[in-house]
Order: structure tokens, then sequence, then C-alpha cells
């Protein structure tokens, strides 16, 4: 209710001062490896230093090659992880704080890579209300916030079918109610689509941005899918545990010599305007889609 | 000593209620030392096909051909069809299980029955070819990043040395940098050992670099076969079936449809450029 | 052979003791189960057989899929009748080399043959008639009074569920790779017992490796969706006796009362033994 409060008074044109979802300072997490005696081999500081603020209501897309650290970050907006140095401080709650970790999990859900692992139930609709159950909400309400999360990601059809037998961006959406039932301010989906086809890599954005743009809930989506990042409010790139560059998506893709250095790459009309543009044609920087390179176009030819 | 499919069709629970037609009449010739893109949709039938060509599955109508001879026939070696038709599995570092990297790469030669030092031979050169530095050979393959274990993978059916190597989704879950250097050294590969290459994928981006023939499934059936610009000229077909064609692709029939004379059956970025600054100056030419 | 076993499937369909609370079919089988064990007479097994019949006409499974999941057990039935038959000692009628038939042998033999069977079908008609998920729940709330001598209760019918679910999961996978050695010209068939124990390990490891990376994948999954146990968590499809469950509670006691007058005061004997 707050956030559409919020967006309402901002839609008037009130100035309100933006409240953190996310805020991290100096966050570092380091891997201990030990070998077979337990004496300490090497450390890994896989989060190096990371400083992010996430407002409420924002779409943040996290870019960055495997191995980038990008992951270990996404796990610490759950809890899951907790820092070695630094802090992060979710919804204003402190993570190194034990009594704080359900309220955390309640507000920051978390959605994984592979669609198989983390479906609990053996009926979609008892898998939606897995959380709800643990949390502790009397049946009725699961029951209502099972039918309302099945139907915000278009999954409402399917609620008595078993999970083993759905399309991996059909899980992967089964498992977005699942979080969006508990009800959370923020959703961090880590690598939602990586093991999906491009059907269903189409299938789980488009419920991202719904949740986002209807919900208004706050997300952070990680990725090495360009074509993904296009959306979001605002885009930070990992590497080697570090945050490299962060700004629109715009700003992002304007810089593709920077990404490739970063084992990224920019999507493909991208890159064609950038060539076209070396080869002496004047497209403007990080056109994004491909209407907007046809539009572009059709001035340069006119 | 190509692969010949005629009139295939697989069946899967036929006779009961669940019948599921997985292939439907496939015929198909394929020649050798050609790079050959299989897309389809998940469920389309290209894991199906392509596991029917090494013999993993048994068509349940129409036979397949091997250097002339049936494969199913009682007395043929499908032992030895294995290790001509070299098939790399969808996240195939979910196979390894030796101790180190190059037993686990010796696993398949040592398998066709050949003395150690061909063995070893065998494996060193797989590895070299994929491009695993000598570093990482005595590691456990359990050590290594996601896109070493899947050329480590890759190296272990390689060191069969087969005349057709398939390729399923070998890029999956790899990172924009990981998918193009496995794409590359794919392209190395069918250089160097003069392979068949079959890769299966549902990215037209990914083949359209690389393939010299396409193949396009669609619900068991050959929906589309032919050189990428033949394929991509049928956009509307494809994005029926939902397949999209090349990002670059796209963008010439677009401008072809407002009237300019470009060719639209242009597939790689290079080319598309080319077109698009000949255009322009063209354009600006006549003004 | 695995397709032909139907204890542990569920046939979905719409009749009485589909909807019965799973406490109550549980709470069932298990009395039918006491009452084949409990007398050695014909009588209690005409008893229980009408009981069967009964039970299976209302629950509108076809009789040819329940005794479908007999031929599973078509083997074991045969050797153990055959040791009973030939090694119970007694009256011999006819005896050849070491071994003789015997009247009390063909009693043990009938007796053992038909208490397995009635066994096999009733307890493979409950678990048709009821989900692996509404079989753990009743376990759990029937178990719940061993929760007082420290007896996970929860996490033991959770973990139960999670098998169920990742079973089909992982016989998929385990095709999968086996496929995957064998495109790198493993053999799984050929070879003698030894060799063929050593051939599974290119399956065993990766299916290994694989399994525990999913059971850490589920239980960060599962933490990040606040499981922490059975305490304090509700119930989304929480068990509720209806008018019908109290039926057939009633049903069953008088099922039990019958069964145990007549098995006890009017036995009926094969053979007089």
């Amino acid at each position: 209710m707050k956030v559409y409060i919020r967006h309402f008074l901002q839609k008037k044109g009130w100035k309100l001062i933006d409240m953190s979802m996310i805020k991290t300072k100096k966050l570092t997490f380091e891997y201990i490896h030990r070998d077979e005696e337990g004496n300490v081999e090497g450390i890994t500081k896989a989060v190096d230093g990371v400083d992010l603020d996430i407002k409420e209501g924002d779409f943040i897309a996290i870019l960055g090659h495997n191995g980038s650290g990008k992951s270990t970050l996404a796990k610490h907006m759950n809890a899951i992880l907790s820092p070695s140095e630094g802090t992060i401080y979710v919804a204003g709650m402190d993570t190194r704080d034990e009594k704080n970790i359900w309220d955390i999990r309640k507000n920051a859900g978390m959605v994984f890579q592979n669609p198989d692992n983390q479906i609990i139930g053996q009926v979609v609709e008892e898998d939606v209300g897995f959380g709800p159950e643990n949390m502790g909400v009397p049946t009725k309400e699961i029951w209502q916030r099972v039918e309302e999360s099945l139907k915000a990601v278009g999954m409402y059809a399917y609620r008595k079918h078993s999970p083993n037998k759905l399309s991996g961006g059909q899980k992967q959406r089964v498992s977005i109610a699942g979080v969006l039932a508990m009800h959370p301010k923020c959703i961090v989906l880590d690598e939602p689509t990586a093991m999906l086809d491009p059907q269903g890599r189409k299938e789980v954005i488009r419920a991202v941005r719904a949740l986002n743009e209807v919900e208004n809930i706050t997300v952070i989506l990680i990725t090495h899918y360009m074509e993904e990042v296009v959306y979001a409010d605002k885009v930070f790139v990992m590497d080697k545990g570090q945050i490299r560059m962060e700004g629109t998506p715009k700003e992002i893709f304007s810089q593709v010599d920077e990404l490739q250095k970063l084992r990224l790459t920019v999507p493909q009309v991208t890159l064609l305007a950038e060539e076209c543009r070396k080869a002496g044609m004047p497209f403007s920087k990080g056109i994004l889609t491909t209407k907007e390179f046809m539009e572009e176009l059709q001035c340069l030819l006119s | 000593m190509p692969i010949i499919l005629n009139h295939v069709n697989c069946i899967y629970e036929e006779g009961t209620t669940m019948e599921v037609a997985a292939l439907k009449d496939v015929n198909l010739v394929l020649q050798d030392e050609q790079f050959i893109g299989l897309i389809g949709h998940t469920g389309s039938g290209k894991s199906t096909l392509v596991q029917h060509l090494n013999g993993l599955i048994k068509p349940t109508g129409g036979e397949i051909y091997f250097n002339g001879e049936d494969i199913h026939d009682d007395d043929f070696d499908r032992k030895k069809l294995r290790s001509q038709v070299g098939l790399v599995f969808q996240y195939p570092e979910h196979q390894l299980f030796e101790v180190d990297v190059f037993s686990d790469v010796c696993f398949g030669p040592k398998n066709l029955g050949l003395p150690k030092k061909e063995v070893e031979l065998r494996a060193y050169e797989a590895l070299k070819m994929v491009g695993l530095e000598d570093e990482f050979f005595y590691q456990s393959p359990f050590d290594l990043s996601g896109g070493q274990k899947r050329r480590v993978a890759i190296a272990g059916v390689i060191a069969m040395k087969p005349q057709v190597l398939i390729l399923d989704e070998p890029t999956a879950g790899l990172d924009p940098k990981g998918r193009e250097e496995i794409l590359n050294m794919i392209r190395d590969l069918h250089e160097k050992m003069k392979c068949t290459i079959i890769l299966v994928s549902h990215s037209m981006d990914d083949v359209a670099d690389y393939a010299e023939r396409i193949i396009v499934m669609n619900h068991g059936e050959v929906f589309l076969d032919g050189t990428p610009k033949e394929v991509f000229s049928h956009k509307q077909e494809l994005e029926e079936i939902g397949l999209a064609v090349p990002t670059v692709t796209d963008i010439m029939h677009q401008v072809k449809e407002l009237g300019y004379p470009v060719d639209e059956s242009v597939t790689t970025l290079s080319d598309a450029t080319d077109a698009l600054v000949n255009l322009y100056h063209n354009v600006k030419k006549y003004y | 052979m695995l397709k032909d076993i139907t204890l542990g499937q569920y046939y979905q369909a719409d009749s009485v003791v589909h909807k019965l609370d799973p406490r109550v079919k549980l709470v069932g089988t298990i009395a039918y189960i006491v009452t084949l064990f409990m007398f050695r007479n014909l009588t209690i097994y005409l008893i229980a057989l009408a009981f069967l019949v009964f039970t299976i006409r209302l629950s509108k499974v076809p009789v040819s899929f329940i005794v479908r999941g007999l031929k599973a057990i078509v083997i074991l039935l045969i050797i153990t009748a055959l040791f009973n038959l030939f090694l119970t000692p007694g009256e011999p009628i006819v005896s050849f080399w070491r071994f003789s038939l015997t009247y009390e042998g063909i009693a043990a033999a009938f007796y053992l043959a038909i208490r397995l069977i009635f066994l096999i079908i009733g307890s493979s008609l409950m678990t048709l008639t009821t989900t692996p998920n509404q079989l753990t729940d009743g376990l759990e709330s029937l178990m719940k009074p061993l929760n007082k001598i420290k007896v996970p209760v929860h996490e033991i019918s959770m973990m139960m569920s999670i098998a169920l679910r990742f079973i089909p999961i992982l016989m998929e996978e385990t095709d999968k790779i086996m496929k995957a050695q064998m495109a790198r010209c493993a053999d799984f068939e050929s070879g003698n017992i030894i060799k063929k124990v050593k051939a599974l390990i290119p399956l065993l490891v990766p299916l290994f490796v694989s399994s525990f990376r999913r059971a850490n994948d589920l239980a960060m999954a599962m933490e990040a969706r606040c499981y922490q146990g059975g305490e304090g968590r509700t119930k989304m499809k929480p068990l509720k006796y209806q008018k019908t469950d109290y039926l057939a509670y009633l049903f069953l006691l008088v099922y039990l009362i019958v069964a145990i007058v007549l098995g006890k005061f009017f036995p009926l004997h094969i053979l007089q033994v």
C-alpha cells in the first residue's frame, strides 16, 4: 500500500525522499580454500568492496560473466550468505543480525537458476503455498495468495498440474509465484533464464517486468543475456567481485569495447549500429532495440 | 560416408493412450564434412533425432544408413558406430566421473579396446584440440570452471576420433564470451578434423555465422532444410512456429519492406554492415 | 518390470474412496492387514475378500489395474510357496529324494500365498486412491503423538515428500547419464558380475555428484522461502474429517468386529489341518 501511495504522490509531482531497498557498504565476501588437513590454502574475494544503493520500486540488472561474483552478491540480499567485511542492509535491516534473518527473507524473495531444484511441492499450487505456510499465514489467506500469485505470472490454469510436466519457463514462473505469495517488497532473480530456451526466457522476462510495473516490486535481475537488461532502470556490471560500470542500459551499451573486455557483448542491434557508425553512418550511441534502430535508419536515409 | 535417414519415425509409448510421435517421416542425407545447424524448439524432436544417428534410440519405423549399412542390422557393430558418430549431450560436464581430467578423456578410447599408448595419445590430442592448458590435465574435473569442464567433456568424445560430431546445445548456460569461445573452437575442430559437425541449438544467432546448412525441426518433422540464406528467407514461416531469424536478417527484411533495394538474405553482421553502409552512401550521393 | 509395480502409483478417479481422508485409509489398511494375520482359517479370508471386493468396487479402480501390480511379486510368491510346499514337516503325501509334499505344506503354502496376495492388493488399493502428498500428510498427522518421544515427525514426512518429488527427476537423469556414457562406448550389459559393477562407476559418480548439487540447491531454495522446520507452520490443505470419514471409521469397526468374531468362533479349514 505504501508503495502505491508513494507512486500516486510521485505522479502528482511530489518530491519524496527515496527509500533504500538494499544498501551495501564496502561489502566483501571471501571464500577460504582449505587443503585436506584444514589448513588455509588461499582466499578468493568473490565480492570485493561493493557499494550499492537500490531504491524501492527500481528494476535493477546486474550483469557479469560467469565467476564475476554476481551470484555471491545476490545471495547476500537474502541473507543466505553473510558478509566477511562491510555491511548490507535489506529494507533497513542488517543481515548479520541473526534475529533479522526471517524478516529479511520475507522482504526479499529469491529465484534461482535451476528450475528443477527449487520446486518443493508435488502440485503447482502446493509449491506456491510453501512460503506462506512457512510464514504461518492462515489457511484461508494462503489460498488467496496462491491464487493471486499464480494469476500474476499467468500460471493459474496449471495450478493442479505436477511441476514435472511443465516446461522450463513455466517452472520458473511457478517459482516466481512461490516468492510472490510471500508478499515481498523485493525479488532477487539469480540467472533465472540461464537454463531456458528462447521461448521460456521471453515468458520469464515478461513475468518479471509485470511484477515491477504492475505490482511495483523492486526487481534485481542477475543475468548474462544482454537482451534482458534493456528494460532495466539501472544496470551494474560486475567483474572480479567489483562493480565496474553502472548506468542506464543506454549508457552501458554505448561502451561496446569496455563490455567486451569484461567478457560480455552487446545485443546484435547495438553491435550493428556500432559497426555502421564506425563505417561512417552517424548512428547515435547505445541503440537498444530493433525499433529504435529502424527509426534512426529512416531518418538517416531521408 | 554420409548418414542417410529413410522415412524415420519414432513413436513413444506406441499403442497406448499416451502415444507421442517424436519423429514423423524424417528423410535426410547428411553429407560428409558439412557443418550443419539443427534448429528447433524444446520438444521439436531435435534431441530425439540426434540420438537416432548413433543408435541410442531405435526408430519405430524406417531405416538409418551409415556408410551404406543399416545400423540396426543384426550384424552391425553399434559400438563402432558410437565411436564414429560422436554425440556430446547437453550439459556434458554432468557425465565427468574420473579422478583427473586426463583419465576422464581416456574413458572413450579405452572402451574401444585400443592399446594404452594410443589411448593416451588420443586423449592428449583431444585435450589440445579443445584448447585446455597442460596445467589442468591432472586436476580433478570437478575443480574446473564451467567452461573448462565443458571442454573436457567435449574432448572425451573427440578422443574417439569420430567422423561425425554431434553437439547438443554446447553453449547452454555459458556467458557470451564463453559461448563465442566454444563456437569458435567447434569451427576449428571442423577445419582440423575434417569431420561432419551437427550443431543442435535453439538460437539462430548461434548457428547463422557458422553453419553451411540449416535444418529446422518442428513437431517432429523437418520443417526447412537448406543454406542459411535459403532458410532465413522464410522469415514469416519461421516466426509462425515461434523461431526468429537472426537480428541482422530481421533488420534487412524491414529495410527492404521500406522499399530500399537491399539483399534481405544477409545473415552475418559484417555483410549487413556493408549492405547498410552502401545503401547509405548511394542514397546520399543521389541527393 | 519397473512399470508393472502399481504399489505406490496413483490412479486418478472420482470415487468415495479417493475422497476419504488419508488417515482413514491408512488406519483402514492397518486394520485390514491385522485381520489378515490374526487367524489362520478360511473364514477370515472370505471376510477379507468380501471387504476387498466391496472397497475396490467403491474405488472405481479397474480390477485389471490392481492385478497387474501382482505381476511384480509372482516370482517371490512362487519361490516362497515352493519352499513351504516341500519343506514343511508333517504327514507326507508323496516324497522324492529329500523332499516330501505334506498336507501341512499345502496348507502353509496356500495361506502364505493368500496372505501375500491380499496384502499387496489391499495396500496398492490405498496408494492407488491416495496421492503421495495426502499420504505423507496423513502419516504426519497420525504419527504426531510420536513427537512427544522426540521422533522428528514433520522432518520425516518432509523428507518423504521431497523424495517423491525427486524420484522422477533422478530417473530421467540416470537415463541421460547412461546414454551419455554409452555415447562414449561404455558397456553396461556384457561381462561378468564384477565387470558389470565396475561399469556402473561412470554412471554412479555423476549421479551422486548431481544429487548432492540438487540437495544443496534445494536446501538453499527452502531456506530462502523461510522454511525453518515444522514449528509455527500453517497448512494450505489441513486435514479435516468429513461425515463420510466418520462413516468409514464406523464401517471399519464393524468389519473388525465381524472378522474377529467369525474368525474366532466359526473357523473353516482346508484339508482339516
